[in-house]
């Protein structure tokens, strides 16, 4: 790291946080003294940390706080190899400057795939050790002592041998003056003092007092509030437009044609909502206004029956299944899926002559600033990004459209613009978990062990979709899961036929994995009882190559006491997977009600995650992957008619309620590894679990997702 | 004109008496704590005391609240020291946050009437709150430490 060229960018992005303070964002409230990082008496080595002369550790974390704590984790990552003490460390969500706070492996300045810990743990580490190694080596100067014989801990530097001792803002100035080295030694584990334990979150004061500053809460003078009009079928534009009746409502000061719809603009949300109310709007519904999810699911299964591009091809499947053993044959099938996020989407825009304010709960503040840049017509470096707490992201708030509607509408009006969305918005204009649709074969030896397992999918891509891999290959997103699953099989044929209805699809929280772990997870469990074997024996035998797969699932088999006596009506049922960078095994306790009620009373969940650097978060990201997982097994379904999403608020597009929430048991199985993801692991298996469950129990296979109940009504 | 106490002060507010209670309290008067998350009552992130009793104010227009009492999250304790809050804080409830001022004081309002809550009474009184982080076990366990610290005065 070149300090000189990180301090006039630092001072850059200071500025730019420094746009928050108008609104009273709480966590950049430290943010003026970012301003001080030019002038002496800061240390800042680098832009993820500076020291003051009080000994107040600022460190600038990168990753938005969606709920998955980051504010936290970078936090102790930081200060542990600084030695500072966390009390002493402030937090502040960095600006958007991707030159600056980009993610080191994926070039980006958004954040998904679970990459918050596992993408930034060794840069951040780097950075915090290099700080500390200046600090010891002023106070080795001021002592006039090598500085091998420094030691720093609890934020000061000592000389044992004299008893000397310096509080690191005491070696502010000193240290300022000193290169930063390229490569700082890090700490070997044994000396964590914060990584490793457990640490209460440091935003939890602000989430229960209702301080906390989401994007739906930014309030900015002379700002104005929006609500938009769509489209209710994907694509469609505006024909015709009589605002007449919606001006005249009160509170109405403008009502202009963006990109996504009609914005009525108002002094009120609640203006907004009446003057939108009274808009006569005639569409062109384009395209898509006639397709239903019928039409998809009938289209699905015609291609299902032509080949694909070949995503894993070991040995021959095709001949292995034509060789004389049992054959099983199986159909998988998956719906669409919304995030709703609890917070629905919403952004605020000041686009002024020259530059761009924008404060949005974004996971994707690289993005979002070049977008907004474009839309204003102004060089990227003038758009400030405020980044705010995020009521929920799932891989929702990495996608455009709340960005574009609040540019578009502060600049067609002139003034500081805040969309907010209803939930009806949020549900029906979503980016979708694609629908799927799931061919699988396979064919046992005499002992029941399989020989071949052929699977192919058929359905959109998301990366291909928005243009981030070439239409023609096989999308990556599509097929995680499922063409690297881990059973040692002799002859394995994944293949995927891409379709693509034009449904906007996005990454939803565990993206292919979420639905790849539960066909795969579902039809290994398939084999295990066509073979007249124990699901957990028979993927033990089969996971000979894959040790950390083997280990998750035996600790939750342990911890969920497989094998033992249940309470009448209740069975288990089984699934490992991985994803994002980490290892999950999920054993669920099941019982289903005469009326085929889905009750999941318990799930006992193994993860390695590689180094656990919080580990109550990684119970806390395990406890919400299983309830998001368990809301989309037993109810999601996002479905269309004539091009339109037919579900619109959480009476019919429900959520896990408190009364429906089995426990969630976590055992944190330490492999010693690099840091894995939390967000997205504790989700694919969850699904495959509980169904394999029901299977037990009931002797039927849930083979589509969401569970139907009357397929199971005794 | 249309007043009412919130968080202990008296309030005229100059709205249309339909305008749900949520857009006063957010919009009129600025207290951002109270969120909007269906406006069906249906996910409870709205959630405030109206004369102690929890209410949905998405759905609650301004005029029914006329004479009475609110309060929202920000007026629940002076420091954020409300046994709930306390045990939020001890139990790390909260992860993105946004539904925990509405589960707070759904919370509050159950210990208020309920010292001992059972899990079935947790159940009843918190079902109208959606998390989508899915923090249902902390929040149960939290409730229950919340009625132990209000019981044990500590």
């Amino acid at each position: 790291m070149k300090t000189d060229i990180s301090r006039r960018a630092l001072l850059k992005g200071g500025l730019a946080v420094g746009a928050g303070l108008s609104i009273g964002f709480p966590v950049a409230r430290t943010a003026r003294r970012v301003a001080s990082a030019q002038t002496p008496g800061v240390f800042a080595p680098n832009q993820w940390l500076r020291i003051d002369r009080d000994g107040v550790v600022t460190i600038v974390n990168s990753v938005p706080e969606m709920g998955q704590g980051s504010l936290t984790t970078t936090s102790m990552i930081i200060a542990d190899e600084l030695d500072a003490v966390l009390d002493n460390v402030r937090v502040e969500q960095a600006p958007a400057n991707p030159a600056l706070y980009k993610n080191p492996v994926t070039g980006n300045q958004a954040y998904g795939g679970s990459r918050g810990v596992r993408d930034h743990f060794d840069m951040w580490r780097k950075a915090a050790a290099g700080a500390r190694e200046m600090l010891a080596q002023a106070a080795a100067n001021e002592w006039g002592v090598p500085v091998e014989s420094v030691e720093t801990e609890a934020g000061a530097a000592l000389h044992r041998p004299t008893g000397r001792r310096l509080l690191y803002g005491q070696l502010v100035d000193r240290a300022q003056q000193l290169p930063v080295p390229q490569n700082p030694k890090l700490k070997t584990p044994d000396k964590f003092r914060y990584i490793g334990k457990v640490v209460h979150r440091r935003d939890t004061p602000e989430k229960i007092t209702g301080r906390g500053v989401y994007g739906m809460d930014v309030q900015v003078p002379g700002m104005l509030v929006a609500s938009i009009e769509r489209c209710p079928v994907f694509g469609g534009t505006v024909q015709s437009l009589d605002a007449t009746a919606a001006k005249a409502v009160p509170g109405i000061k403008h009502v202009v044609q963006v990109s996504n719809g009609v914005a009525v603009v108002a002094s009120s949300f609640w203006s907004a909502l009446q003057g939108r109310r009274a808009l006569k709007v005639t569409w062109d519904e384009g395209a898509m206004a006639a397709l239903t999810s019928a039409q998809i699911s009938k289209q699905y299964e015609t291609m299902s029956k032509q080949p694909g591009q070949v995503a894993r091809n070991e040995g021959n499947a095709e001949q292995a299944l034509g060789a004389g053993g049992k054959v099983v044959e199986a159909v998988y099938q998956v719906p669409f899926l919304e995030h709703a996020c609890m917070e629905p989407m919403n952004a605020t825009a000041h686009v002024m002559p020259n530059s761009v304010t924008l404060w949005v709960p974004t996971q994707n503040p690289g993005g979002h600033q070049a977008l907004a840049a474009k839309i204003a017509g102004v060089p990227v470096e003038r758009v400030e990004v405020v980044t705010t707490l995020l009521g929920g992201g799932f891989g929702r708030r990495g996608e455009p459209d709340f960005v574009t509607d609040a540019v578009e509408t502060s600049k067609a009006v002139g003034a500081p613009v805040k969309v907010i969305w209803t939930r009806e918005d949020d549900i029906q204009h979503g980016f979708y978990r694609p629908a799927t649709y799931n061919v699988f074969r396979a064919a046992l030896d005499a002992n029941g062990q399989p020989v071949a397992w052929w699977n192919r999918i058929v359905g959109p891509g998301i990366l291909i979709q928005k243009g981030r891999a070439p239409k023609g290959t096989i999308d990556p997103a599509a097929v995680e899961g499922a063409r690297n699953h881990p059973y040692d099989i002799p002859n394995i044929r994944v293949e995927w036929v891409e379709k693509d209805f034009g449904v906007p699809i996005g990454f939803w929280r565990s993206v292919g994995s979420s639905q790849n772990a539960f066909i795969t997870e579902s039809f290994v469990d398939e084999l295990a009882h066509a073979a007249g074997k124990d699901p957990y024996e028979y993927r033990r035998a089969l996971l000979g190559k894959a040790p950390r797969h083997l280990a998750v699932l035996d600790a939750a088999a342990k911890g969920a006491g497989w094998g033992t006596p249940l309470p009448a009506g209740r069975a288990r049922g089984i699934a490992v997977a991985f994803s994002y960078g980490s290892y999950a095994a999920h054993v669920a306790e099941v019982s289903v009600a005469p009326d085929g009620g889905v009750r999941v009373h318990r799930i006992v969940c193994a993860i390695d995650c590689g180094i656990a650097v919080n580990p109550d978060q990684v119970r806390s990201q395990m406890e919400g992957g299983a309830i998001y997982a368990l809301t989309a097994a037993l109810y999601g379904k996002i479905t269309l008619d004539k091009g339109r999403v037919q579900q619109s608020n959480f009476h019919d597009y429900p959520m896990l309620r408190i009364g429906e929430a089995p426990t969630v048991e976590t055992i944190i199985v330490d492999s010693g590894q690099a840091p894995g993801g939390l967000g997205e692991p504790g989700v694919p298996p969850v699904a495959p679990a509980v169904t394999n469950a029901i299977f037990v129990l009931t002797g039927k296979r849930i083979r589509t997702l969401p569970i139907d109940k009357d397929l199971l009504k005794r | 004109m249309i007043t009412f106490t919130i968080n202990g002060r008296r309030r005229q507010v100059d709205v249309p008496p339909e305008m749900p209670l949520l857009w006063v309290i957010r919009e009129t008067l600025g207290l951002t704590g109270t969120k909007y998350g269906c406006g069906m009552a249906l996910c409870g992130v709205c959630t405030v005391h109206l004369d102690g009793a929890p209410v949905r104010t998405c759905v609650t227009p301004v005029s029914a609240v006329a004479g009475k009492k609110v309060t929202t999250i920000e007026g629940l304790s002076d420091k954020g020291d409300h046994p709930v809050q306390r045990a939020w804080t001890e139990v790390d409830v909260p992860q993105c946050g946004f539904c925990q001022p509405g589960q707070i004081m759904s919370a509050a309002a159950l210990l208020a009437t309920k010292p001992s809550p059972t899990d079935a009474d947790i159940d009843d009184a918190m079902s109208g709150n959606i998390c989508r982080c899915g923090t249902y076990q902390r929040i149960r366990a939290a409730i229950h430490r919340a009625a132990a610290l209000k019981r044990g005065g500590a």
